[in-house]
């Protein structure tokens, strides 16, 4: 007897499920796929295909090097496709505004010590500290899933990625 | 509605050797097939694999958000602190007929009254947090039990998992073993490099490896939060015992295989939707409907809940829309 293959998803070979409505509207339900979605943005375009209130998740095709970020709270990524570095530097100075939520994207690496960096494959997740900055650095493309808070950064194309 | 005072019993009943439980104006009874329910007005039977399966997540999740439905007639409704227990409360056949009963109760001692039942109702073999395929039987006459694995619980990373004095990681000396259909997830850790005094920021950690070694279905427990912002993964097979009624959004990301869920409305039951979601799909799960999951083979999911106290109230006042975007 074979054992069980669990199926993952990745940029280059995916299936999507879909909304079957009985009395209801399927926009109610906000479907999208995050690997279609890192398929139609450019590299480190944080898409939203979550939001709770105040809260989102976003996509992101990670290729190349990403900018510099930094928010005020705490956030995570867990990577669903690809290998992706992060390196993080300790800002000698606030990057983000007191009271700012979302993440910043800094003009440049900001001064400060680094921190270190992490190598994360499919199905990790890292942590991105509050008042940290990082940069992701993926040689070839890549899916990211970035839990944080509504922000700048944040672009929202709902009617783009969502079954209608 | 009315208010209880809670009287707790327990009693020996007849020669299967279960005993049975009161509280207010309900009464629990279980023989070899059936959990057994009576209330003022009318009694309601549920099959025991089914209401065992039920009972474990309401006591491990502590109510958990919202409605717990153990089937369309009985359940519970959390409102953090106290909970309402009810029959036909959400079935639109009662509460047209006024049939319906519920009683509110305080969180703690109804969660003392349910602990107490499933712990001698559960016998040795069988255990509700389990896939079918994975345990055995809860039929017949009560023999021995199974105490250790019916106390389980949703448990909850603080910040992350892996973190120093978070919740640690899974590995085989623990006893948490990689699961039979998860034999194919990876189980390599990243590359952490921390320079000295950044330990406690700079960390990541093998995630589906951490999940892929859970030992219960259908019990989402917390990865990391951003304030109340909660990614709370969760390995499925077979059936969501309970159908679960929303009192905010909800949101699911299909990460590994497939779930489809039945949505129904979460007053009437009447059904909306059939949600199906493969690995990366991402869906809403709207605050006024209920919904059951289909997981053919062991996935995993992640549930993104948003743990704000304020939700429910705003949500049922009408402040906020049942449905997280417009567009």
């Amino acid at each position: 007897m074979s054992s069980p293959q669990t199926q993952f998803g990745s940029l280059a070979s995916y299936q999507k499920g879909g909304v079957e409505v009985i009395n209801d509207d399927p926009k109610h339900y906000v479907f999208s796929n995050v690997f279609e979605v890192a398929s139609k943005f450019g590299p480190y375009e944080r898409v939203a295909v979550g939001k709770n209130l105040r809260y989102v998740i976003e996509a992101v095709r990670a290729e190349g090097n990403s900018p510099w970020y930094s928010a005020n709270h705490d956030e995570s990524v867990v990577i669903m496709d690809g290998e992706v570095e992060i390196h993080y530097i300790k800002p000698d100075s606030a990057q983000v505004p007191a009271g700012k939520e979302g993440a910043v994207k800094l003009a440049n690496e900001p001064k400060g010590k680094k921190m270190g960096w992490v190598k994360v494959r499919r199905g990790h997740q890292a942590l991105l500290p509050a008042n940290s900055a990082y940069q992701f650095r993926s040689a070839k493309p890549g899916v990211l899933l970035i839990q944080s808070i509504l922000g700048d950064c944040t672009l929202e194309r709902w009617a783009d990625i969502c079954q209608k | 509605m009315s208010t209880a005072t809670v009287v707790n019993t327990e009693t020996q009943t007849r020669s299967l050797g279960y005993k049975s439980f009161s509280i207010g104006q309900f009464k629990f009874e279980r023989d070899e097939y059936f959990a057994n329910i009576s209330y003022p007005g009318g009694r309601h039977i549920i099959p025991i694999d089914a209401f065992l399966r039920s009972l474990m997540r309401d006591v491990a999740w502590g109510f958990f958000y919202g409605t717990v439905n153990f089937d369309s007639v009985f359940g519970t409704i959390n409102h953090y602190g106290t909970v309402e227990m009810f029959v036909g409360l959400l079935n639109e056949s009662y509460r047209s007929a006024n049939r319906h009963y519920v009683e509110t109760f305080d969180s703690k001692d109804l969660k003392g009254v349910f602990e107490a039942m499933l712990d001698d109702w559960t016998n040795e073999g069988f255990d509700p947090f389990a896939a079918p395929g994975e345990t055995g039987v809860p039929f017949g006459v009560k023999h021995g039990n199974n105490s250790k694995a019916i106390r389980r619980e949703r448990i909850v990373a603080k910040r992350m998992v892996g973190l120093p004095g978070d919740l640690m990681l899974r590995n085989d000396a623990m006893g948490m073993k990689v699961n039979r259909q998860f034999a194919d997830v990876p189980q390599d850790q990243p590359e952490v490099h921390a320079e000295p005094g950044f330990e406690k920021e700079v960390h990541a950690y093998n995630a589906f490896g951490y999940v892929s070694r859970s030992d219960v279905t259908w019990n989402p427990s917390v990865l990391s939060c951003v304030d109340d912002s909660q990614f709370c993964a969760t390995t499925e097979e077979h059936i969501l015992p309970i159908t679960h009624g929303n009192d905010r959004v909800e949101w699911f990301i299909q990460v590994t295989d497939q779930i489809v869920w039945d949505v129904e409305d979460g007053k009437t039951g009447k059904p909306r939707a059939k949600v199906t979601m493969k690995a990366g799909d991402v869906a809403a799960m709207p605050a006024d409907i209920r919904h059951r999951g289909y997981s053919p083979k062991r996935s995993i999911l992640v549930v993104w809940e948003n743990n704000d106290g304020s939700l429910p109230k705003r949500y049922s006042s009408g402040e906020l829309a049942p449905y997280p975007v417009e567009f």
